[in-house]
């Protein structure tokens, strides 16, 4: 029977990192990752786990070194924050592009400057396009059982990705929830050793990693994009399973008392659950409000979103990060670029909200509401602000 | 034998873009690139390898009579080898068109 | 070295390749030859990780390959940690059962950009974790794959792109960083210099590397006849007079002790090296003669570590 137990959110992640029989481990400390290192460290010097744990020189090096066991064969898991992603981020385009299906876990936080430790998606959204399944986790429990979901799903041969978990940075990592662990010849079931297609050994003298004339290039550039929208149905599958297993069915976009709402409210990550109690009141009141939440950010849930929102009015889009001098936060770009060849689709109000730990209420989201529903009213239809700043 | 990349439908590219052929860039004539090509004087060679293990385009080979030959497919006319030739066996002419 | 050898002991060398004739590199480059006499060391039982830049470049246009070992390049400045990688993924997996026990050397493979400039970090960290690996610098002393530009390793007096010899400075105005004694320092079991135009004392350092430990670093003088201005028909006798004329000393440190492998009673003097390269053209009298001091100077600085033994 599965245990149920009050833990902080970074142990449950280690002690899936543990659980799925990762092989490498190498990261660089960054707050607010730490406690999940510092955690595996713990349990790889008791001997409670086999694998090889290397606190590195730098990210980029955390995230090389993963490249190169991950190409030897070998499980491979990191995890960062913020401008520790930002050095590594170069890495990650070339995780993607050699198909190695290595585990990240991002603690989010800002991108500095001005510096600072907290929580918004500013990191996330850097690396939008590099190529990884990249998942937005609502809470502890989503993030302890993405650990097993993104492996599976990695490193089936018709996918060969490596998938980033994104949870917020404090918010969820610095918390203790309750979490249902998940017993081990379970997950021994669910999740079998990597089998590689490909791997670096003398046995079989492959060059990786080759460099691509333009001749070439755009081939190799469209095989790993059509690969990765794939990936969809994989990881449509891997969730059913595990739903099957466990009980909890997850999928790519989640509603909450939004089949019928003219206004909808949408979020990705751990505000979703704020939300969604900013929906009840709302709903109490009599208002026609519901909440839409994006779990999967890549390969984008195109289908599912459409679905989920054409039939509402407005469209409230919370952003945690701001395109500098774009067209407002990614998710709304991302979600009107998504509607935009509707004949009937909500008009799309966006709001930057909870920028570097400003805390979003449940009262703030009614307040997004009223105003974006007054805005839209009054034929500002495609409005963007960043909430709450003293004017 | 692998296609030249111009060939290359998206569908086949390899997961990963591994190449899956070890040393297929042999095929490679890089012997085109020469104005000069070493000519060994056989009589005046003492087997002694330096013109082989020196070159840097793997172009000598040891032939059936212990002489170490340039493959002219590869050699890229460098004249490494008939600069090094202890006996000055190897000399560099001027490769016809 | 060569006078002491025998001739003919190249003829007790495997015939083996392992790096592919049909490679792009220029007419008489030497990296390429040590990248060839590293692999001819090592034989089969490798896996090479490779920094971008020359070697990867002229070895590697997809789908074309002339690796036949296993090969694996991903970026610029992260060599020592990707082999640090495949090391401990090597290693765990051979411990979990999930390939056979056997001896697979990893090589890291870079350049002096890489290994001097926007490697190091990487470096140091992966000597001092301590992995079991050999990393190989083919120093060709500048960025040549970019377009000969200067490098931390360049030579003081070198004219390059960056580098130039104006009206008011004369080529590279820094000295060239002692990479060698960098690692060194670390305490690592084992770190060598070598030259292919000594090919016996390289291959014998590269299998000394092969056989100990823990890490080892290479750094090897890699003439380059674009970049430094010189015919490639020199590229060996180039590499001789750096030996010879005390520029590139070759020496091993292990476990700490310095040890001179070839040592000359009298130095042959410097201009005999720097008048074949077009990229010293520029240089005065003055400043060959600073470069003559100070090549002297660091000489008689190794001669006496060989001495002490530290």
């Amino acid at each position: 029977m599965a245990k149920r137990v009050g833990m902080e959110v970074s142990i449950a992640a280690a002690e899936a990192v543990k659980q799925a029989n990762v092989d490498v481990i190498s990261a660089y400390p960054i707050t607010p990752q730490t406690h999940i290192v510092e955690h595996l460290s713990e349990i790889v010097a008791n001997g409670e786990m086999d694998a090889e744990f290397f606190c590195v020189e730098s990210e980029h090096s955390a995230m090389s070194i993963c490249i190169g066991s991950e190409a030897t064969g070998a499980r491979s898991f990191t995890c960062t924050s913020a401008q520790g992603l930002a050095l590594m981020a170069e890495m990650t385009y070339i995780a993607s592009g050699l198909r190695l299906p290595i585990l990240m876990i991002v603690a989010n936080r800002t991108l500095s400057a001005p510096l600072s430790i907290w929580n918004d998606h500013s990191d996330a959204m850097m690396i939008r396009d590099c190529g990884w399944v990249q998942y937005f986790v609502e809470n502890g429990q989503e993030v302890y059982d993405h650990v097993f979901i993104s492996y599976r799903l990695g490193e089936d041969r018709n996918v060969l990705f490596p998938v980033i978990i994104n949870m917020d940075g404090f918010v969820l990592s610095h918390v203790i929830e309750p979490i249902e662990l998940i017993e081990q010849e379970k997950i021994d079931q669910f999740l079998p050793p990597y089998q590689p297609l490909y791997q670096l050994h003398p046995d079989q003298p492959i060059t990786m990693g080759a460099f691509a004339l333009p001749a070439i290039f755009a081939e190799t550039k469209k095989a790993q994009e059509m690969a990765l929208r794939a990936s969809m149905g994989k990881i449509l599958e891997v969730w059913k399973a595990f739903g099957d297993m466990t009980g909890r069915y997850y999928q790519p976009v989640e509603t909450y008392r939004a089949e019928d709402a003219e206004t909808l409210l949408l979020t990705m990550g751990s505000i979703g659950e704020t939300a969604s109690v900013a929906v009840d009141q709302m709903r109490e009141e009599g208002r026609s409000v519901g909440l839409v939440k994006i779990r999967l950010w890549r390969p984008f849930p195109f289908e599912a979103l459409k679905q989920a929102t054409l039939h509402a009015k407005n469209l409230v889009v919370i952003d945690r990060a701001v395109s500098v001098g774009g067209p407002g936060g990614p998710v709304a770009s991302e979600v009107k670029a998504a509607i935009y060849g509707e004949p009937i689709r909500p008009s799309v109000y966006n709001f930057a909200a909870g920028i570097s730990g400003r805390d979003v209420t449940p009262f703030d989201f009614i307040k997004m509401v009223d105003k974006a529903e007054i805005e839209i009213e009054e034929g500002n239809k495609e409005g963007f602000e960043i909430y709450g700043v003293r004017e | 034998m692998t296609k030249p990349e111009s060939e290359w439908t998206w569908k086949e590219i390899p997961v990963g873009n591994v190449i899956l052929e070890p040393g297929n860039a042999s095929v490679y004539r890089t012997g085109d690139w020469k104005s000069f090509k070493p000519i060994l004087n056989k009589e005046l060679c003492i087997h002694c390898g330096l013109c082989y293990i020196f070159c840097p385009d793997m172009a000598y080979n040891l032939d059936a009579e212990g002489y170490f030959i340039s493959d002219l497919y590869y050699c890229k006319g460098c004249g490494i080898c008939s600069k090094e030739c202890p006996t000055r066996a190897i000399t560099m002419v001027v490769e016809e068109e | 070295m060569i006078e002491n050898l025998n001739v003919f002991a190249v003829r007790t060398l495997t015939q083996k390749e392992y790096f592919a004739p049909g490679h792009r590199s220029c007419q008489g480059c030497a990296e390429a030859l040590a990248v060839r006499l590293v692999c001819k060391a090592l034989g089969r039982n490798i896996i090479i990780a490779s920094a971008t830049g020359c070697m990867e470049i002229v070895s590697s246009p997809f789908p074309f390959t002339s690796w036949k070992v296993p090969w694996f390049h991903c970026a610029f400045e992260n060599t020592a940690a990707v082999a640090s990688g495949i090391e401990v993924g090597l290693k765990v997996l051979m411990r979990k059962g999930r390939i056979p026990q056997k001896k697979i050397v990893t090589v890291g493979l870079a350049g002096d950009g890489g290994t001097a400039d926007i490697g190091l970090q990487a470096l140091s960290g992966a000597l001092e974790r301590g992995h079991d690996f050999i990393y190989v610098c083919t120093d060709n002393e500048a960025y040549m794959n970019t377009g000969i530009q200067r490098s931390s390793s360049t030579p003081f007096g070198a004219s390059t792109t960056t580098s130039p010899a104006g009206k008011t400075k004369m080529g590279q105005i820094t000295w060239k960083k002692n990479m060698a004694a960098i690692a060194a320092a670390h305490n690592i079991p084992y770190v060598a210099t070598a030259c292919p135009s000594y090919p016996m004392d390289l291959i014998q350092k590269v299998k000394k590397a092969a056989d100990i430990k823990g890490a080892a670093y290479i750094h090897i003088l890699s003439v380059c006849p674009t970049g430094w201005r010189s015919a490639p028909d020199l590229s060996i006798k180039l590499g001789r007079l750096a030996v010879e004329t005390g520029t590139f000393p070759l020496y091993e440190v292990e476990h700490g002790k310095y040890h001179l492998n070839i040592d000359f009673p009298k130095l042959k003097p410097i201009k005999e090296y720097i008048k074949l390269q077009g990229r010293f053209r520029h240089l005065t009298e003055e400043m060959i003669e600073e470069i003559q001091t100070r090549i002297t100077h660091d000489y008689e600085q190794l001669k006496e570590r060989d001495k002490r033994g530290f």
